[in-house]
């Protein structure tokens, strides 16, 4: 299908941006899921390509890794999966996972690769700044962008991340490891508008977020929310059988945050 | 394999190095770089450092002629760096205290570190003691089992052990899960980071602080012989006793320094955890370096008796010595090692830490091929005392500690 750039995921309105571990419980159903989750009108979504020691990464999304590996997921079998998913799905798509994954598969060929299945871009969250050249030559060389991400302690390297900064920034609600919490207490407002006093890229705020109303609010200070852990739990909860139970839940989730 | 590591990388040994970790903790390493580049040329900081080392860790450590052992092996001359005999029975203590006055010179009122053997997480409990700070520790539940005696003693000294459980329950996992400790409470906490890994700064940091090791052993050697060592050699797990060991000598090309890796029940099965034997180019824990991983860069579990050299990674300076040639590294199995373990008992009388009975073991292989004027040195880097109950088990007795 046709596919959309990242930054017209955020045109229309504010974007809902859900994210997903590959082959949890297997790629069938992963595949079943992001179908679904277009239907149920994510903007944009991202896919995790699982890795044995997610250092980011909280218990729920750790657990969700461990089942994908156990299960006997590869790198090529989700860009197989991508390529098929790509005839049924045109909203941009990227690719989340760690450094070693994409480093120890070959740069140019991971890029080649990913850039033929029909994804957008990359998130890597132990590429920060000062390696991200290294990551982001051979992804633009294949007309993928990397996205930068931005913490609550990044202060004055919020400019200088943005600067640079390709397709959206995806700003981190809070200190610690992906996962739901009951509040975020980051002043995100003033980390989008640091942002946007250098560059006019859509900023999505993610970690933590886990209810409608929270999106709302996230989204009300940015561009869009991204939504994780509260998604993978689903699928540990239900396996299989998870994909009416997340196109529900992404449902009320884009809705508060196209309302937003 | 050609490397394009970004320009703006810092920390570089070689194409090694470099700092992979998530934005949060970038700050953080940043402040954490800052202070040390200010304090090492301190002379305050210094003289504190010193006097700690001196008075309250029992340096400088003997360097000990190992006559039973050389007449018995009857090749080259064997000297054993003694850091066995430092305040809390290893190496460790050498890099703890330096971190620990570091982070309290910081303002920093939390220390928190990962053990594998339990030998670090002992060494900074011992040091947040003595300087009155918080301290949360974090070992794998495999580790826990096997050395069940580190995990009472650093409750002794007051600090909180906080269980593992994810991936292997080892080594790898608690790096994992302190990075990840440390991305929650960053303002009043300080990562002590155990081995000459992870993301700049810290390789140079452990270094440095290690680097006593060669200063002291090229001073004695002076005093004992009036020259050099031929061979210098060392156990590595993320290589921190053996970048102490070789650091002095990196510029004396005369001095072979030698590695030796935990190859658990040998490098043809997937029971090991020899890095540079059986790994590969990878990025993990911070750095670029070599590490055991699958074809898609999935990092393979590891194995060794040893829970201290229990590692899928090597620190990203032993990775550059290996490229370069300048250090050599030899993989030592589980048996080869036990071997050694009751050698030492035996011979001199010395109880070493099983893994620092790896650098023991090939001593026994390589000292009776050199001729008797040149001179070895083994860096012991901590007793053994925590092993006696598994190397008991390991040899069919049924006993616990």
């Amino acid at each position: 299908m046709a596919e959309i750039a990242i930054k017209d995921a955020f045109a229309q309105h504010k974007a809902f941006i859900p994210f997903i571990t590959c082959g949890d419980p297997d790629l069938e159903t992963t595949e079943k899921i992001v179908v679904k989750m277009e239907q149920a009108g994510a903007d944009l979504v991202e896919l995790g390509i699982p890795f044995s020691d997610p250092t980011a990464e909280g218990p729920v999304i750790q657990g969700a890794n461990l089942r994908a590996l156990t299960g006997g997921v590869t790198t090529d079998k989700i860009f197989d999966m991508v390529k098929n998913l790509r005839t049924k799905v045109s909203i941009p798509m990227v690719f989340m996972t760690y450094a070693n994954v994409v480093y120890s598969y070959g740069m140019e060929k991971f890029m080649t690769n990913a850039k033929a299945c029909g994804v957008q871009g990359l998130i890597l969250p132990d590429v920060p700044y000062e390696e991200k050249e290294e990551f982001a030559v051979p992804a633009k060389a294949h007309g993928l962008e990397l996205v930068s991400l931005i913490a609550p302690t990044s202060h004055d390297r919020i400019r200088t991340i943005a600067k640079s900064a390709e397709g959206f920034v995806y700003c981190v609600s809070s200190l610690g490891v992906t996962g739901m919490r009951s509040e975020i207490t980051t002043d995100v407002k003033a980390m989008v508008d640091l942002v946007k006093s250098e560059n006019n890229i859509p900023c999505a705020i993610g970690f933590g977020i886990s209810t409608p109303e929270q999106a709302a609010d996230m989204a009300g200070k940015s561009d869009g929310a991204i939504v994780g852990s509260a998604i993978v739990k689903l699928c540990e909860k239900y396996g299989k059988n998870s994909v009416g139970y997340i196109y529900e839940f992404v449902k009320s989730m884009a809705d508060a945050v196209h309302a937003a | 394999m050609s490397e394009n590591n970004s320009s703006t990388s810092k920390g570089r040994f070689g194409i090694h190095g470099g700092q992979y970790i998530p934005e949060t903790l970038m700050n953080a390493v940043i402040e954490l770089e800052d202070a040390y580049n200010h304090y090492k040329d301190d002379p305050e900081f210094n003289r504190e450092l010193t006097d700690l080392y001196n008075n309250y860790a029992n340096r400088p450590s003997l360097l000990y002629y190992a006559e039973n052992m050389t007449k018995d092996l009857g090749g080259a001359k064997i000297y054993l760096k003694r850091e066995d005999l430092n305040h809390t029975g290893a190496h460790k203590i050498n890099n703890c205290l330096g971190q620990g006055l570091l982070a309290k010179k910081m303002g920093k009122t939390r220390l928190i570190a990962e053990t594998g053997a339990g030998q670090h997480g002992v060494a900074t409990a011992t040091v947040a003691a003595l300087l009155g700070m918080e301290c949360d520790v974090y070992m794998g539940v495999k580790d826990m089992e096997r050395q069940a005696l580190n995990v009472y003693r650093m409750r002794l000294l007051g600090a909180q052990v906080h269980g593992v459980e994810s991936g292997t329950g080892t080594l790898k996992d608690a790096v994992s899960e302190t990075m990840r400790e440390w991305t929650r409470r960053i303002n009043d906490t300080h990562y002590c980071l155990g081995s000459c890994m992870g993301p700049h700064p810290f390789p140079t940091i452990v270094r440095d602080f290690q680097a006593v090791i060669s200063r002291e052993i090229k001073q004695q050697m002076l005093e004992k012989e009036g020259r050099l060592p031929d061979v210098v050699m060392a156990c590595v797990g993320g290589g921190s006793n053996a970048i102490g060991s070789f650091y002095h000598f990196i510029d004396d090309k005369s001095v072979r320094l030698i590695g030796c890796e935990a190859a658990g029940r040998g490098t043809d099965t997937f029971e090991t955890a020899a890095t540079i034997a059986t790994g590969r180019l990878g990025i993990f824990h911070g750095m670029k370096s070599y590490f055991c991983q699958d074809e898609y860069g999935q990092i393979a579990p590891v194995y060794s008796i040893s829970a201290g050299l229990d590692y899928p990674g090597i620190g990203p300076e032993h990775a550059m010595l290996h490229d370069s040639g300048r250090a050599e590294y030899v993989a030592i199995t589980d048996d080869e090692a036990v071997d050694a373990f009751e050698y030492l008992s035996k011979t001199e009388g010395i109880i070493p830490a099983i893994e620092s009975a790896h650098a023991v073991a090939y001593a026994k292989k390589l000292a009776p091929t050199l001729p008797k004027d040149q001179i070895i040195v083994i860096t012991v880097s901590g007793r053994g005392d925590k092993d006696v109950a598994a190397i008991a088990r390991y040899r069919g007795e049924d006993l616990h500690d």
